[in-house]
């Protein structure tokens, strides 16, 4: 029997989710119609939208649906710097990490190498921690050429939590706006896109135990990021294309309970977490916990494990009925060292030694005790490993 | 037997792994990944490591229900195969790197890995048989189906390597029952296209890749005299026995096409000649290995066939150790045979060894 503690990658389909799917699927209507049957759907699609705006602290008209996480962090990045350089030619430059998702990561990259952005990334410290006397000296060095600054609130790898609205007090003395990709964040650690001082949060429902392929783009009222698609003006003519009520309702069915139970899967996760990591530091004490002493999310438990390699351990864990994960894998399957690590300042060897144990709603205690197991056994192995 | 069989995510390796989940084994389908950069989709007949080749080993191996990964090979096939690649060519040399892959990569860095996790073999889709002799020794042959032998390729397997290889489509007699098999088993790829050439080259174009590496060196195309008779943009991609692409205005006395004779790193001449110069005689190589038990007596000659392209044809010959080094005297010529590539030594279906050519003599002057 496989024991699945991978849920930061994606986690299990609510009931609700389901319910609000399957339910929505049964009404037949384009909300953007103006009949009857139009209107129902758009009620659907509304009252989505209230829902997910509550969960994260936003006004119903911030919540810009669309098809996730990547979709979410390319618009706003690449919205709000066309945005800012078709006002200011010299307002090009964007501030981000190096630690982020790659779904930030490219297209910050690609707007430097394709469209004359300049990028610049602040620093951390060795337990993944933005180092935001870093920021402070590159916003006041930059200053109004700053078109934007993108960091995530919680980090996908190692679940170290973002100080964002101490970011976004930085930011506010040249009044530069920020984006946060919030994947990791959102009903996992407390959420407000008001106080956090944000202009664009990115948000996606298979996070939150809705399917895949629905999330929101949070955008501040007063921001306008310029749209990737154009078409019927669709979504505050942010992001054109039928609206997707069935999985707007589910997403907002996960979102709210996911919220509702924030405060008590995070005590819940949290002692289960630190179980483990205390359990895999008895059974392997050269093992490195690896953002210990940062604030993290709960449910995020990482390591590496010297004298591993990420893929053999996986490999090994996998046939073991084992599901985990080391950082992210590339379009071909290929675990590389991951780039997080390499961004906090771990080795390569360290970087392809680690190790990604997520928890999520459905996780227990003999989850995590299955994996101990595991790990007794495969690591010694993993050890004789010859590299790739 | 614990079996990691090797994807490329083509129908041979797939059968090759269908094959070996049929006989029982326990079967774990790994895929390659070679490439640094790979790229999105299969051009043509050429490559093997693109995400849709990769894509296609997993389609496979889902469908005969055995667990699939991707291992990252790139950084080794880049410093034992691609770097070696451009290495010889600078030499002047031209090499095989479908036999450095095998001799560094499948059958040294992924057998390695697979025993120290817990594997006894490596299964792959090559067309070679591998058989016990009576007294405990493997032997590898040639396979079933001579137009797909690939036993050449496999040559440089050592007799350790041997015991833990496994070549179940030896016995095939053709091509068209492994895709009739694939089909027949539901494989998407059983109507894939073979994949020819070399897997890191995509175009196809050796001279033009390798311009991204070696820098331009322009030097003299010189008949046998040392006469000049054109120029090149650098000496590096030109093959021993090459005819096309030497921009060579003026004809022979003779009014006969000049091959590629020779390649001189050194002084950045290309020597060029008759076709007769290109006959050579005997074959040296300082690196040669014994594919299986070596022979009792290797300083004494031995009886073989040899040879010395992947699908070449075969000449008889003799072959000893002599101070060091593998000599292959030929019964009958064989002509523009280059430096680099490697001679494999056959008796009967037998491989017996391999080296790489370090010399090719020809009894013909290159002013002949």
């Amino acid at each position: 029997m496989s024991v699945f503690l991978d849920h930061a990658s994606t986690t299990s389909l609510r009931s609700c989710a389901k319910n609000a799917l399957s339910d929505a699927l049964d009404f037949l209507g384009n909300p953007s119609s103006v009949h009857s049957q139009g209107r129902a759907t758009r009620e659907l699609l509304e009252e989505s939208r209230d829902k997910v705006a509550k969960a994260c602290g936003a006004n119903r008209s911030e919540i810009i649906f669309n098809s996730g996480g990547t979709e979410g962090n390319n618009h706003a990045i690449k919205g709000i710097f066309w945005d800012r350089v078709t006002k200011d030619p010299d307002c090009k430059i964007i501030i981000s990490s190096r630690t982020e998702h790659h779904a930030v990561i490219d297209p910050v990259q690609w707007l430097g190498e394709n469209q004359n952005a300049e990028v610049v990334y602040v620093e951390h410290s060795l337990n993944g921690m933005i180092d935001l006397d870093s920021l402070r000296s590159l916003v006041s060095k930059h200053k109004q050429r700053v078109a934007l600054i993108s960091l995530m609130w919680v980090n996908n790898e190692t679940g170290v939590i973002s100080d964002i609205p101490a970011v976004t007090e930085i930011a506010s003395e040249f009044d530069i706006p920020v984006h946060s990709d919030a994947v990791a964040a959102f009903g996992h650690v407390p959420i407000d896109f008001r106080a956090s001082g944000l202009t664009a949060m990115t948000l996606s429902g298979h996070k939150v135990g809705a399917p895949i392929g629905v999330g929101a783009l949070v955008v501040a009222r007063s921001a306008k990021p310029i749209s990737l698609v154009h078409g019927g003006g669709q979504e505050r003519s942010l992001r054109s294309g039928t609206m997707n009520y069935p999985l707007a309702s589910s997403f907002a069915a996960a979102a709210k309970e996911a919220v509702t139970e924030l405060d008590h899967e995070m005590a819940r996760l949290g002692a289960l977490k630190d179980q483990l990591e205390a359990a895999v530091m008895e059974a392997v004490p050269s093992a490195i916990i690896t953002a210990q002493g940062a604030n993290r999310a709960a449910y995020n438990a990482h390591f590496v494990f010297p004298g591993t390699q990420s893929d053999a351990m996986l490999f090994l864990l996998d046939q073991k009925g084992v599901c985990v994960s080391a950082g992210s894998a590339c379009q071909a399957g290929v675990l590389g060292p991951s780039h997080v690590l390499l961004g906090m300042g771990f080795s390569h060897l360290e970087a392809s030694a680690c190790v990604r144990v997520t928890l999520g709603k459905t996780s227990t205690l003999q989850d995590v005790q299955q994996f101990l197991t595991a790990l007794e056994q495969v690591h010694p192995v993993a050890l004789q490993a010859t590299p790739a | 037997m614990r079996v990691l069989a090797a994807m490329s995510g083509g129908v041979d390796s797939a059968v090759a792994a269908a094959r070996a989940v049929e006989e029982g084994h326990d079967v774990i389908g790994v895929h390659l990944a070679l490439s640094r950069m790979p790229g999105t989709l299969r051009t043509g007949s050429r490559g093997c490591c693109t995400i849709e080749d990769s894509m296609d080993a997993q389609r496979a191996a889902n469908k005969l229900g055995i667990p699939f990964y991707v291992w990252d090979f790139s950084e080794r096939f880049k410093l034992d195969v691609v770097d070696d690649f451009v290495a010889e060519y600078q030499a002047g040399r031209t090499p095989n790197p479908c036999m450095r892959c095998n001799e560094r990569i499948k059958f040294a860095a992924l057998l390695e890995r697979g025993l120290s996790l817990g594997f006894e073999a490596i299964c792959t889709g090559h067309y070679a048989s591998i058989i016990e002799d009576g007294q405990g020794n493997l032997e590898l042959h040639r396979s079933l189906e001579m137009a797909k032998d690939q036993s050449y390729v496999l040559g440089v397997l050592n007799a350790s390597q041997l015991a833990h290889s496994m070549f179940p489509l030896g016995a095939t007699a053709s091509k068209d029952l492994i895709r009739q098999e694939a089909a027949a088993r539901g494989l998407s790829v059983a109507n894939k296209p073979d994949s020819y050439d070399i897997c890191f080259i995509p175009e196809g174009d050796t001279r033009q890749w390798l311009k991204e590496f070696v820098p331009t060196d322009s030097g003299k195309i010189v008949d046998g005299e040392g006469n000049q008779l054109g120029e090149h943009d650098g000496h590096v991609g030109f093959t021993i026995g090459q005819r096309k692409g030497l921009k060579i205005g003026t004809p022979a006395a003779d009014g006969k096409p000049r091959y590629v004779l020779e390649i001189r790193p050194k002084t950045k001449e290309i020597v060029v000649g008759p076709e007769e110069a290109l006959e050579i005689s005997d074959l040296v190589g300082a690196r040669y290995t014994w594919c299986g038990k070596a022979p009792e007596n290797p300083e004494e000659a031995i009886h073989c066939e040899v040879q010395v392209r992947a699908h070449g044809d075969t000449v008889s010959a003799v072959a000893a150790i002599v101070d060091g080094h593998m000599h292959v005297q030929l019964n009958e010529p064989l002509y523009g045979v280059p430096a680099g590539q490697t001679a494999v030594i056959y008796v009967g279906t037998r491989v017996l060894g391999q080296m790489t050519i370090d010399e090719a003599r020809s009894k013909v002057s290159t002013s002949a």
